[in-house]
């Protein structure tokens, strides 16, 4: 195994409170104020991992083990993933579905972790995440069924190492549709508008944010940098799939992968900026829609 | 092999023991429990052996009933489904000795055990037939036992419809498998299985293998057949409906691949209908699984999901069989059987466990239950175990299982293969995504919610952990899911052989195929180990970090609103409710009560009720127009014996000049 | 001018406008679509490079153009403002299922135009036939889950930009003759209900068209 194996999920590991920094930046940008530093979520993991923790009369072992449980999945996935023609450090044929179903076991975890303190909000933060996340899950595996198809791999690193120039210039229909419902599935599954925002002052319209009301101390900290994580792997998916540079040279395709994902942080912080959160009501459709293209998209590919 | 029938012997004898009149009531259970461990000490060896390549026996004696003689074999696929029913019936067994302690219907003990020790052999016999008859008997015993063990509780009205409902429903399937039967005996001369013929007179193998779907779909339970599911295992004991859902339906699907592989080379929509089948029973299962309030219901509804999920796989795997691609039929065939045994480990230790809840608090309504994770905390975290692997998630044994059957659907993808095959696997992919994410919704609804947070209900019963007969088993089921799940590679070469005898592909064919897989089981594994490794050293940091800091323990905060108090809490209904409204065509959920009225409202209420669409829309409209037509056969009735007779007569000359040439 | 990929672009875009018309409850954005539809199926003709006289095909594109991309959705527009409508109120059929039936209605078209014994075969891609019948079904699913007058109409002109694109697909440049008469049709029958409907709203104020069976006698 070469050392540039390790380039992905070092970059994932490092750099993922970074990108969540451009995009707050960005956003403040557009609001017209200086923002936060770049490097915020670093200080507020120090601050976080230095603090105790206070925890709910209600709650049992589940809601201290959750965030564990979510980041030890989380930084499994991390090894997984590639960023563009930098393959991951773990690669098999079938690593796609492992990557689909480590996630989701993330997710279940948070989910009763947010049940397990008996709070209405958080019951109702977990009912919406289970039910939107429900309705991505076969959005992702169609859309990794279309790039596993043209790369002949059931893995996410040969996959994504597939998508060149040639591709692009062949398939560049289907993997615009592609790339369009990833993006869905990437803002929802970070909770990022228009799905969810976190920012908004009033608990009953929030998803993500909800549901880790009641975590403080380290576990918050596990989570944020969890969460961080997450929205890295889904924007490397992002960024692989529509910056087709494959030189094989590895630091010129680390360079450009990292300048794709600044870029894309920008975009995600653009369209945080000027869309409004859909209604909770709307969202599912949305979500099917981006359904709808991912197979649009396989039967483009299959065809 | 004869150790086995030895074995089967001895738990009959010690059924039939155990009704013994004079007998204590509380002996009759250790009785019979002494007669399923021996047996299966005397059985699980030699089964075991045959799913590890072990060359197949076979056992026949003259028999004085016509039709054949009484013929029992033992090969890889026989002894795959012979495990888990020595393994869950005898850990189900224990449990059912505390489980049934406190049961106020002492008496009735001895019958109880007497069919219980009845139906594990029947189950046992119909896995091994070699014929026909046999086989029906054995399958009508079985149905007849598990019939009253379901009607233990018979007191209840609600018992005696379900046992109704299941005994019209089973032997519905069994007409249809007679049928079958028939038809495949009267060619063949003989009800010996390896006489039968491929192709009969007057019907297509295609029709033989219609009699055998809806015959042996009623008894596995897969939509459209699966309407007595949901009433059959809340109305039994527990460990009834562990022993009744992780096997006894499965040997539907036994029955199901046994015969397929009598009918010659499959044709390609068998396994199009299949995956058809597959997908929308897992979807439509779990749907109305997310819809209940009733654990045991929830449970239930999920075997109708798990068992669209194996029909998937093997649908797959039929199709590869026709379309000669080997990938898609080694992998569909192997995930779909090992789900089997999953399902049966998992399921089992589910109800096993939610039996706990019900014998501790005496409700099996989720609305009434909540917080008692402080009070069972083994139940508990065994609920969880069993809840995550049913979900799909790694590193459990569900999760593998389902690994399997995508990589055989995906293995079309990269082929590259023709539509005929890609489109069925990518109907099953898309399914497999969608059942996976609606299984994990509808295990934290039913964890959370009985677990989780505070009791719901100040009239429930506190709850206690139950005692060690019960722990012990769901522990060991535990173990298993979890082994399985952290060591795959090491149930390949079982799979190879199991798919190896019936699909007459060439070993050697196979071992390319699934030698592929071994890798990947193998990261499977290690990836398994690193999570468990960073979870255990995120935890010692955890405690590190918070060794000399104040950790304090305060009312939970919700955003310092109001205080919080149990009837603030999120219920099973809310928690269900965005699926419930979205996907209420299917649903139709019915809502009784309402919104409050007026500036002063009164007390308002508001229940929700998901009845099963089938039953109601298909079912019940079906039979009440079948009664009303068989009224017109009432002129028949004479109530006279001349009349009676007269028909005799009739019918005998008829019957005697039809067959006369 | 024969460019596959174009023409797989401008059939993806008219599956997409299609799903765009099932999913919006909002009617201007449907007959936004609706014409967005109609141009980009218009330019099929110039983009097969089919016929012998490329005139003809240019034609053909600014007619069709001209009519379905412009005259209706401005028609269409026009009905809307005066009826004072501006949503579909609970349709028949929700919007997810609607999509999910349009995404069925595909996979159909597609195992048809396997099947299909076409009398001749279809020229540029193997797609055209089964999106032209895909259009044809979403526009048929419209008029039969929508409660509005106005998208009836709209369904309306979506079934003839199918029956357009099946009819290029079929024998490449459209007899001129069968598609100016369709167009025609299709040209008179919008314009006729596109009064009707302006002056049922004026008389009854509602366009609901399932409350119109109530004047039966």
């Amino acid at each position: 195994m070469d050392a540039t194996a390790l380039l992905a999920p070092l970059a994932a590991l490092v750099l993922a409170p970074l990108f969540l920094g451009i995009i707050n930046r960005t956003k403040a940008f557009f609001a017209g104020r200086h923002g936060q530093p770049l490097f915020q979520l670093y200080f507020d993991l120090q601050k976080l991992l230095g603090k105790g923790a206070t925890y709910s009369r209600t709650s049992t072992w589940i809601v201290r083990g959750g965030p564990i449980i979510g980041l030890a999945a989380l930084m499994v996935v991390v090894l997984l993933v590639p960023l563009g023609g930098l393959s991951g450090l773990v690669r098999f044929p079938g690593d796609l579905l492992l990557f689909a179903y480590l996630l989701s076991m993330a997710r279940f975890f948070t989910v009763l972790a947010a049940l397990d303190v008996g709070s209405s909000f958080e019951g109702m933060g977990a009912s919406r995440e289970v039910f939107f996340s429900t309705l991505t899950e076969p959005t992702l595996m169609l859309s990794l069924a279309v790039l596993a198809h043209q790369s002949h791999s059931l893995s996410l690193s040969s996959a994504l190492g597939a998508v060149t120039v040639t591709s692009w210039l062949q398939h560049g229909t289907s993997l615009v549709l592609v790339f369009v419902a990833l993006l869905v599935v990437c803002l929802a599954e970070n909770a990022r508008i228009p799905i969810d925002d976190p920012n908004t002052h009033l608990e009953l319209t929030m998803i993500h944010e909800v549901m880790v009301l009641d975590h403080g101390g380290p576990d918050l900290a596990f989570i944020l940098y969890g969460s961080a994580l997450k929205l890295w792997i889904f924007a490397s998916l992002v960024v692989g799939l529509v910056l087709p540079v494959r030189t094989g040279v590895a630091f010129l395709d680390l360079g450009s992968m990292l300048l794709g994902m600044g870029l894309l942080a920008i975009v995600l912080g653009c369209i945080e900026s000027t869309m409004a959160r859909l209604r909770l009501l709307r969202v599912p459709n949305l979500l099917v829609g981006a359904t709808t293209l991912a197979t649009l998209a396989l039967v483009l590919a299959v065809r | 092999m004869i150790f086995l029938l030895f074995g089967c012997g001895w738990i009959v004898l010690c059924g039939f023991a155990a009704l013994l009149p004079l007998l204590p009531s509380r002996w009759s259970g250790t009785i019979a429990v002494v007669g399923i461990v021996g047996g299966s000490m005397l059985g699980l060896p030699s089964a075991v052996s045959k799913v590890l390549g072990g060359t197949p026996e076979l056992a026949s004696m003259v028999w004085s009933i016509p039709g054949g003689t009484l013929s029992v074999a033992l090969d890889a696929l026989s002894g795959f489904f012979l495990v888990p029913i020595y393994l869950v019936c005898t850990l189900a067994a224990f449990y059912g000795l505390e489980y049934l302690r406190s049961s106020p219907r002492g008496n009735s003990l001895g019958v109880f055990w007497c069919s219980y020790n009845l139906l594990m052999v029947s189950m046992i016999v119909v896995i091994l037939a070699k014929n026909g008859i046999l086989f029906l008997l054995a399958w009508e015993t079985m149905a007849l036992t598990s019939f009253f063990l379901v009607t233990f509780e018979n007191e209840r009205p609600e018992v005696q419809a379900a046992g109704w409902i299941y005994l019209v429903a089973t032997h519905l399937g069994t007409a249809f498998l007679l049928v079958l039967f028939l038809f495949l005996g009267e060619a063949a001369g003989s009800y010996d299985f390896d006489r039968f013929p491929p192709v009969v007179q007057f019907l297509p193998s295609g029709g033989l293998f219609l009699l055998a779907l809806v015959g042996f779909g009623t008894k596995a339970g897969f939509v459209p057949f699966h309407v007595w599911l949901p009433e059959a295992h809340p109305a039994a004991p527990s460990h009834v409906s562990a022993v009744m859902s992780g096997l006894m339906i499965k040997t539907g699907i036994y029955g199901l691949v046994r015969i397929v592989t009598l009918l010659g080379p499959p044709s390609t929509w068998w396994g199009v209908l299949l995956v058809g089948l597959g997908v929308s029973s897992g979807i439509l299962g779990v749907l109305f699984a997310l819809a209940q309030h009733d654990l045991k219901r929830l449970l239930a509804y999920h075997s109708v999901e798990n068992i669209g999920i194996i029909l998937t796989g093997l649908g797959l795997g039929l199709l590869g069989l026709s379309l000669h691609l080997p990938a898609l039929a080694a992998l569909g065939f192997a995930g779909g059987l090992l789900h089997v045994l999953n399902h049966a480990l998992f399921k089992s230790l589910l109800f096993l466990s939610a039996g706990a809840v019900a014998h501790a608090t005496g409700t099996r309504e989720l609305d009434q239950l909540g917080g008692l994770a402080k009070r069972m905390p083994v139940t508990c975290f065994f609920f969880l175990i069993g809840a995550a692997a049913i979900s799909g998630l790694p590193p459990l044994n569900g999760f593998i299982s389902e690994f399997l059957i995508y990589l055989g659907a995906f293995s079309t993808v990269t082929a590259h293969s023709a539509l005929v095959a890609l489109g069925p696997a990518l109907v099953a992919v898309a399914g497999l995504a969608l059942i996976g994410g609606f299984a994990a919704a509808c295990f934290t609804k039913a964890f959370g919610i009985v677990f989780l947070g505070e009791p719901r209900d100040p009239h429930t019963p506190e709850g206690h952990e139950p005692g060690a007969l019960m722990l012990v088993p769901m522990g060991i089921l535990a173990l298993s899911c979890v082994v399985i799940g952290i060591f795959p590679a090491g149930l390949l070469p079982a799979m190879e052989t199991v798919v190896a005898s019936f699909t007459l592909q060439t070993k050697d064919d196979l071992s390319v195929i699934l030698q592929e897989t071994v890798e990947p089981l193998l990261i499977l594994s290690l990836a398994a180990l690193l999570f468990l490794s960073l979870a255990g050293g995120f935890v010692v940091l955890r405690r590190r970090l918070l060794r000399r800091r104040p950790v304090e323990e305060t009312v939970t905060w919700d955003c310092g609103y109001a205080q919080p108090t149990p009837r603030m809490q999120y219920t099973a209904s809310s928690f269900a409710q965005p699926f419930v409204a979205r996907f209420a065509i299917f649903l139709r959920t019915r809502h009784l009560g309402g919104l409050p009225k007026g500036f002063f409202p009164r007390m308002a209420s508001l229940s929700t009720k998901t009845p099963d669409v089938f039953r109601q829309s298909l079912y019940a409209p079906l039979f009440l127009g079948i009664e009303k037509g068989l009224h017109y056969l009432q002129v028949l009735q004479r109530g006279r014996v001349q009349v009676y007779v007269l028909y005799i007569v009739l019918a005998l000359v008829a019957l005697l000049t039809w067959t006369r040439k | 001018m024969n460019h596959p990929s174009l023409i797989e672009a401008v059939l993806v875009t008219v599956v997409l406008t299609n799903l765009q018309l099932l999913g919006s409850s909002r009617l201007k954005i449907c007959i936004h679509m609706v014409g967005l539809q109609g141009i980009v199926a218009g330019l099929l003709p110039v983009l097969l490079d089919h016929e012998a006289n490329p005139l003809r095909a240019w034609l053909l594109v600014v007619g069709s153009v001209a009519i379905k991309g412009i005259v209706f959705p401005k028609l269409l527009l026009r009905v809307l403002r005066d009826a004072g409508v501006c949503r579909e109120v609970e349709p028949f059929v929700g919007y997810i299922l609607s999509l999910l039936a349009a995404v069925s209605a595909l996979m159909f078209s597609l195992w048809m135009g396997s099947t299909l014994v076409l009398p001749q075969a279809p020229v540029g891609t193997t797609l055209m036939a089964p999106v032209g019948f895909t259009t044809i079904l979403v526009g048929l699913l419209v008029i039969i889950t929508r409660r509005k007058a106005i998208s009836q109409v709209i369904g309306y002109v979506v079934v003839e930009n199918g029956i357009y694109i099946f009819g290029v697909a079929l024998v490449g440049g459209v007899p001129m003759l069968v598609e100016l008469g369709v167009l025609m049709d299709a040209f008179v029958a919008v314009f006729l209900m596109g009064i009707a409907v302006y002056k049922i709203s004026r008389e009854f104020d509602h366009i609901d068209v399932d409350r119109l069976n109530r004047m039966q006698g």
